[in-house]
């Protein structure tokens, strides 16, 4: 049986080997798919599902597909959708109350527990997911997020190519896996053929990688594999200078920048949509017309919405100045006292996906430069 | 990774889920505001609770709010809310009647720091709704009365009808062992008290800067006056509390809501030290 650490190739050919191997394991498969013009995730039930011959082409406010000369199956970074999705869902009941002859009684949603495999994760979503681990799982436990992620196998694709909007190098987090997977691939095109290295990260990964046609991997297949994962290394879009920043943001609350920002900034929330850790969530009452059920749902919220911070006096932040600073000093800075970790793992969706091509990695660096002190607006006392 | 996080817990509650608990009674305050006492339907009651905390109190079918616990805290039941009727959730918590089911998770947040006023002067201030949250703290006050020094109390409200448990302000400005000052913002020619802002009040209070612990409650704007005035007149930053308000979904650190830089108001909070939170305080719109 493959053990912990073993390194195998996988045949081009053998591939759909695998996703039958995850199936007879009893996993529903989720992985990258083209739809609406983007590589989406959703279901994959066949090898065709796959963005075979696809890429992406990022920058800020830009999202393009293209055909790659070659049929590369993993040949794009990410795209609009990450593995919070699935995770923690953009809705989600809670519970239901039902209404009795004493008041009512609350049944709490039963966990769904169908195993899932992601095919395709990124160093970065990797790190992603290890991030959203330590918002559901403090004193209280979401017990959805829970019932989901212990379930979850994790098949890691380390990325062929850096994106556009990609800085993940300088965030610490890939582009090559190093842990936090069940089975990792390395796609390899080119001289030797088109094959995988795969390289078994826990025993439930053995025992799918135990139903693939697959040979000991060799010497050439681990040095490519190392070369494909420098090369991507090296050609990162963006970077972000993160020295001493968890007190640099909260240091500078009156920074002219933010309201610079604020001008384009229009808390569409996209940014926060995209964001593979971003956790924000509001409640919702669905009440049964014959108000004897009432279902208590959670959805996405975010901090650019108004109402976010709404008091009985209005809202707390009601400048998009003041929500794109909470955003981005939460994101890179207070994260780090709240959880232990920054909450940017340098994949770059709210870049991309930001309709005016907003990027933090340029309005770090702005407000890196101090501002003059002339300009410097007073606060409340 | 399939085996790295560990399996939910199913006999774990859940921690939306809120516990039904009966209104036993219903008080009108002011003209918007009115106070539930409340007991567990059937069944447990929730965990016990300290002056300063909160609950999620839940109306069937309209939503859920976060909402100070009010009650005597030496007696934790029934369980006490004072509730002003501003959005539909506190709305329909407001017309609630003797009977009714309503929903409550909690207790949860950090309550005040009592014990650490013990052989210490005592400066309560209270503005509008902020008493609610405060009068634990006073009943614990009076309760292990000889714990504590000198004791001072300063309650504003708008005017003289905002008030909240005016019967009970009555019968604390009768004792003498500690003393109530009242002052509201403006009031016809029937207010025989004062009028003005508590910061107007400070002044007349007798402390040892050096000896004094203080707990304050009311708009964010009345607790940043009134510890600046504080802090000038010699307390220590560190022995001015505050009891802080933000946007609450879950009250469990998680939805995001109620941050306060790095804080969640919910979990760290909502009673903080002066020193924790001042530099924040001074920004706008955090």
């Amino acid at each position: 049986m493959a053990s912990v650490g073993d390194r195998r190739r996988i045949e081009r050919g053998a591939f759909p080997a695998l996703l039958a191997a995850l199936r007879s394991e009893g996993y529903r498969i989720l992985g990258p798919t083209v739809r609406d013009a983007a590589i989406v995730y959703d279901e994959i039930t066949a090898e065709s599902d796959l963005p075979i011959g696809w890429t992406d082409r990022q920058g800020a406010g830009t999202y393009r597909l293209e055909r790659r000369d070659d049929e590369a199956l993993f040949g794009y970074t990410v795209g609009p959708f990450s593995w919070k999705r699935h995770l923690f869902p953009s809705r989600e009941r809670l519970w239901t109350a039902r209404r009795t002859g004493d008041g009512f009684e609350v049944d709490p949603e039963p966990p769904d527990d169908r195993p899932v495999a992601i095919l395709g994760a990124r160093a970065c979503e990797i790190a992603a997911m290890g991030i959203t681990d330590r918002v559901f799982a403090g004193a209280h436990r979401d017990p959805g997020y829970q019932a989901r992620r212990s379930r979850l196998f994790v098949l890691a694709v380390q990325c062929g190519q850096a994106g556009g909007t990609c800085f993940c190098t300088s965030m610490g987090t890939g582009p090559g896996v190093t842990g936090g997977y069940d089975l990792s691939l390395t796609e390899i095109l080119g001289p030797g053929g088109h094959r995988f290295l795969a390289v078994v990260g826990s025993e439930a990964g053995g025992r799918v990688l135990d139903r693939v046609p697959t040979v000991p991997a060799g010497d050439a297949d681990g040095a490519a594999a190392e070369a494909i994962v420098a090369r991507t290394a090296a050609s990162m879009g963006r970077s972000m200078d993160t020295t001493g920043i968890r007190e640099l943001l909260p240091g500078r609350p009156e920074h002219p920048r933010w309201e610079i920002v604020a001008r384009r900034c229009l808390a569409c929330t996209n940014c926060t949509m995209v964001c593979p850790t971003c956790f924000c969530s509001t409640t919702e009452e669905v009440p049964s017309l014959d108000a004897e059920k009432a279902e208590r749902w959670r959805r996405w919220d975010s901090c650019f919405n108004s109402q976010f911070s709404q008091l009985h006096g209005g809202s707390v932040r009601q400048s998009t100045a003041s929500r794109y600073r909470q955003w981005l000093t939460h994101k890179l800075s207070t994260w780090h006292e709240q959880f232990g970790t920054s909450g940017c793992v340098g994949c770059g969706r709210c870049i991309t996906w930001c309709p005016v091509g907003i990027d933090l990695t340029e309005e770090v660096a702005a407000i890196r430069v101090p501002a003059p002190p002339a300009t410097a607006p007073r606060g409340n006392r | 990774m399939a085996s790295s996080a560990p399996a939910a817990t199913a006999a774990a509650p859940h921690p939306y889920a809120p516990t039904p608990y009966r209104v036993l009674s219903r008080v009108s305050e002011t003209a918007d505001t009115v106070t539930i006492t409340l007991a567990p339907a059937r069944g447990a009651a929730l965990g016990a609770h300290r002056p300063g905390q909160f609950n999620m109190v839940y109306a069937f079918g309209v939503g859920e709010v976060a909402v100070s616990i009010s009650d005597d805290a030496v007696a934790p039941a029934p369980l006490v809310h004072t509730v002003r009727a501003v959005g539909q959730v506190t709305s329909a918590l407001a017309r609630a009647v003797p009977g009714q089911v309503l929903g409550v998770r909690g207790p949860y947040g950090r309550p005040w720091p009592i014990a650490g006023a013990h052989g210490k002067d005592v400066l309560v201030v209270g503005g509008g709704l902020g008493l609610a949250p405060l009068r634990p703290l006073l009943k614990e006050l009076l309760a292990h009365r000889d714990r504590f020094g000198r004791i001072e109390i300063i309650y504003g409200a708008r005017t003289p009808k905002d008030l909240l448990y005016y019967p009970q302000i009555q019968s604390w400005r009768q004792r003498s062992d500690w003393r109530v000052q009242v002052t509201v913002d403006a009031a016809g020619r029937e207010w025989y008290g004062d009028v003005g802002l508590v910061t107007a009040r400070l002044p007349d209070v007798r402390l040892e800067p050096a000896r004094t612990v203080a707990f304050l409650c009311g708009p964010e704007i009345m607790m940043r006056n009134t510890a600046r005035d504080l802090v000038d007149r010699g307390i220590p930053e560190s022995a001015i509390w505050l009891s802080l308000e933000r946007n609450m979904k879950c009250a469990i650190a998680q939805c995001g809501h109620c941050q306060f830089g790095p804080v969640f108001v919910c979990r760290e909070g909502p009673v903080f030290a002066y020193t924790e939170i001042r530099r924040l305080l001074a920004v706008r719109e955090v």
